[in-house]
C-alpha cells in the first residue's frame, strides 16, 4: 500500500470516529432538555430529539447535501442532489462524508427543541425540524462550508476584496450553533411563555426541571461529543501539520469549556450568594460554542479567556431573555447557542494568534466575522419569523391549555415516561 | 384501639424507626409527605431566586391497643426531638374495629402482639 492511501485511510478513519462522536451529541441534548423540563413532558421532549435526527439523516442525504455542497458553492442554494452523490468530488470517501455533515446539520436542528419545550405541538415541531435540515441549514452552510461567497477566497472575490480575507468558522459557533440559537429564540418568542412561567405583573418564575442529575449527565456526554465536534472538523488526522491541529483544537476545546463552567460558577456565587449548577452546566456549554468558530486559529490562553466571556455572558443574556424580554426558554438554548455562538466568532476575529486584531494583524479578519454571522443569522432570524409565525397564523404552534397543564406526554403521546 | 400519627424530620426517621423496633412495634407504615407552612427556603434555579414554602417531612402511622399507645407517643416524642421549630406533632385517634384479612377474626385481639 502506498503512504498517500494509508494517510488517506487514517483521515477517514478519524472523520468517520469524529461523526461518531457529534451523533453522541444528540443524547447529550436529550438528556439535558429532559432534565431541565418537567417530567410530565420527557417522552415528548426525547422524541423530538430523535424526531431532529431520523429527519436530518433522510432528508439531508436525500437534498439537503446537494442544496449545501452541490453546483462547487456558486450561487445562493446547490443543486439538489436527489440522494445521488456522484457529483462529489473530494479525496475523502463520499458516504462518510455525508455522514459527517449530516451530524453537524441534526446538531443544528436539535439545539431548537429545548427553547420550544414543554408547549409545542409535537407534529408543528416535525415541520419546523424538516426545514431546517431541508432549507435553513443547508443554504448558509452553502454559502460557507459549501465553497460559497462567504468562504470564497480567490482574488477578486467579494470577501477578499471587501475585508481581505474570508469568513472563518471552523466547527460551527456561527454555521451551527448560532443558527440553531437564533431560531430558538424566535421558536420562542412565536411561541411565548409557558403557562404559570409569569406572572400578572411580568415576574419570571422559577419552574424547576425535573432532573438535574440527567442534565448533568447530558453536558458531560454534549462535552465529549465535542471532542468530536471541533477536532474532526479538520478532517484530517495523517501528517504532522494535521495531528498537531487536531492536538492543539482539541485542547483549546477543553479549556474553553472548563473555563465556561468556571467562569458562570464564580460569577453566580457573586450574584446570588451560592454556585448554580444548573447555570454551570450551561455554562460549560457556552464555553463550548464559543470556542466552537476559533478553536483552531487561538492560543491556549486565547480559549481559555473566550471561554470566561462566554461563560459570564451566558448569566446575564440568559437573565435579559428571561426577565427583560419576557421570552420562556427552558433550557437557555437561545443564549448558550444564540449569543455564545455569535460572541465565539466574534473573538475569535480579535484573538486568532495569525490573523486577529488582538495580535497587530488589524480589523479585516474581524470586518469578515461581523459580517458573516450577520448575514447567516439575518438568514436565520428571516426564515425563523416566517416559519414560526406563518405556522402560528395557519395552524397554531401551541398545544391547548390543558395539554399543557397535564403533560404533552400523555396528550400528544398516549404514553408517559415515568410509570 | 388507637391510631397514633406522627410527622416528624426526615433526617430523625432513622432513630425513630430503630427505636419503635426496640420497643416492640411490629408493623408501622410511613410515606414521605409535603406540607405547606410558614417557613420559607430561599432557592435559585437558573438565575430565578424564588422560595419554596414546600416542608418535606416523613409521617408515620401505628395502629395498636389502648395500653401501647402512651409508651409508643413517649419514645417517638424522644426520639423526634431536637428542640427546634419543627420537630413535628403526634396525633391520636379512635380506631373503631380491625379485622385480619387471613383468618377473618376482628376486634382489639386482631392487635395480638409481642407485649
Amino acid at each position: 500500500m502506498h503512504m498517500n492511501d494509508i494517510a488517506l485511510s487514517l483521515d477517514t478513519v478519524w472523520m468517520l470516529l469524529a461523526a461518531m462522536l457529534v451523533f453522541w451529541m444528540q443524547p447529550g441534548f436529550a438528556l439535558c432538555e429532559a432534565g431541565f423540563t418537567r417530567g410530565k413532558n420527557t417522552a415528548n421532549i426525547l422524541f423530538k430529539n430523535f424526531v431532529d435526527f431520523m429527519f436530518g439523516s433522510l432528508l439531508f442525504w436525500f437534498v439537503g447535501f446537494g442544496f449545501m455542497f452541490g453546483s462547487e458553492g456558486a450561487g445562493f442554494i446547490g443543486a439538489p442532489n436527489w440522494g445521488d452523490l456522484s457529483f462529489y468530488s473530494g479525496d475523502l470517501p463520499v458516504e462518510g462524508f455525508l455522514m459527517f455533515e449530516t451530524v453537524f446539520c441534526a446538531t443544528s436542528a436539535t439545539i431548537v427543541s429545548g427553547a420550544m419545550a414543554e408547549r409545542t405541538k409535537f407534529s408543528m415541531y416535525v415541520i419546523y425540524s424538516a426545514v431546517i435540515t431541508l432549507l435553513i441549514y443547508p443554504v448558509e452552510g452553502h454559502w460557507t462550508w459549501g465553497g460559497g461567497w462567504l468562504c470564497n477566497d480567490a482574488s477578486g472575490s467579494f470577501m477578499t476584496t471587501t475585508f481581505g480575507t474570508v469568513f472563518h468558522d471552523f466547527a460551527g459557533s456561527a454555521i451551527v450553533h448560532s443558527v440553531g440559537g437564533v431560531l430558538a429564540l424566535i421558536g420562542a418568542m412565536a411561541l411565548g411563555a409557558r403557562r404559570g412561567k409569569y406572572t400578572s405583573e411580568g415576574v419570571s418564575r422559577a419552574i424547576p426541571g425535573h432532573s438535574l442529575t440527567l442534565a448533568a449527565l447530558g453536558v458531560f456526554i454534549l462535552w465529549l461529543g465535542w471532542f468530536g465536534f471541533n477536532p474532526g472538523s479538520q478532517l484530517a488526522a495523517s501528517g504532522e501539520v494535521n495531528r498537531t491541529a487536531i492536538s492543539h483544537v482539541l485542547l483549546t476545546t477543553n479549556l474553553a469549556a472548563a473555563s465556561g463552567g468556571v467562569g458562570t460558577m464564580f460569577l453566580t456565587w457573586r450574584k446570588y450568594g451560592k454556585p448554580s449548577f444548573s447555570l454551570m452546566l450551561n455554562g460549560v456549554l457556552a464555553g463550548l460554542v464559543g470556542i466552537t468558530a476559533g478553536c483552531d486559529l487561538v492560543s491556549p490562553a486565547g480559549a481559555a479567556a473566550i471561554g470566561l466571556v462566554c461563560g459570564i455572558v451566558l448569566v446575564y443574556s440568559i437573565e435579559f431573555i428571561d426577565h427583560r424580554l419576557h421570552i420562556d426558554d427552558p433550557v437557555g438554548a437561545s443564549s448558550v447557542h444564540g449569543v455564545c455562538g455569535i460572541l465565539g466568532t466574534l473573538l475569535t476575529g480579535l484573538l486568532s494568534t495569525s490573523s486577529g486584531a488582538f495580535y497587530g494583524h488589524g480589523w479585516g479578519f474581524f470586518g469578515a466575522q461581523c459580517f458573516g454571522i450577520l448575514v447567516i443569522d439575518l438568514w436565520a432570524a428571516a426564515c425563523g419569523l416566517v416559519l414560526f409565525y406563518g405556522i402560528k397564523h395557519m395552524h397554531g404552534l401551541r398545544v391547548d391549555a390543558r395539554i399543557e397543564d397535564e403533560g404533552l406526554d400523555v396528550y400528544e403521546h398516549g404514553e408517559t415516561c415515568y410509570n | 384501639m388507637k391510631r397514633i400519627e406522627a410527622i416528624i424530620r426526615k433526617t430523625k426517621f432513622e432513630d425513630v424507626k430503630e427505636a419503635l423496633l426496640r420497643s416492640d412495634i411490629d408493623w408501622f407504615e410511613y410515606h414521605d409527605v409535603h406540607g405547606i407552612g410558614q417557613s420559607r427556603q430561599e432557592r435559585i434555579y437558573r438565575g430565578v431566586q424564588y422560595s419554596t414554602d414546600v416542608i418535606e417531612r416523613v409521617a408515620l402511622a401505628i395502629v395498636c391497643r389502648d395500653h401501647f399507645v402512651e409508651p409508643t407517643v413517649r419514645v417517638i416524642a424522644e426520639t423526634a426531638h431536637t428542640g427546634e421549630v419543627g420537630d413535628g406533632r403526634i396525633f391520636v385517634s379512635d380506631i373503631i374495629d380491625t379485622w385480619s384479612i387471613r383468618t377473618g377474626e376482628h376486634g382489639d385481639t386482631v392487635l395480638r402482639d409481642k407485649k
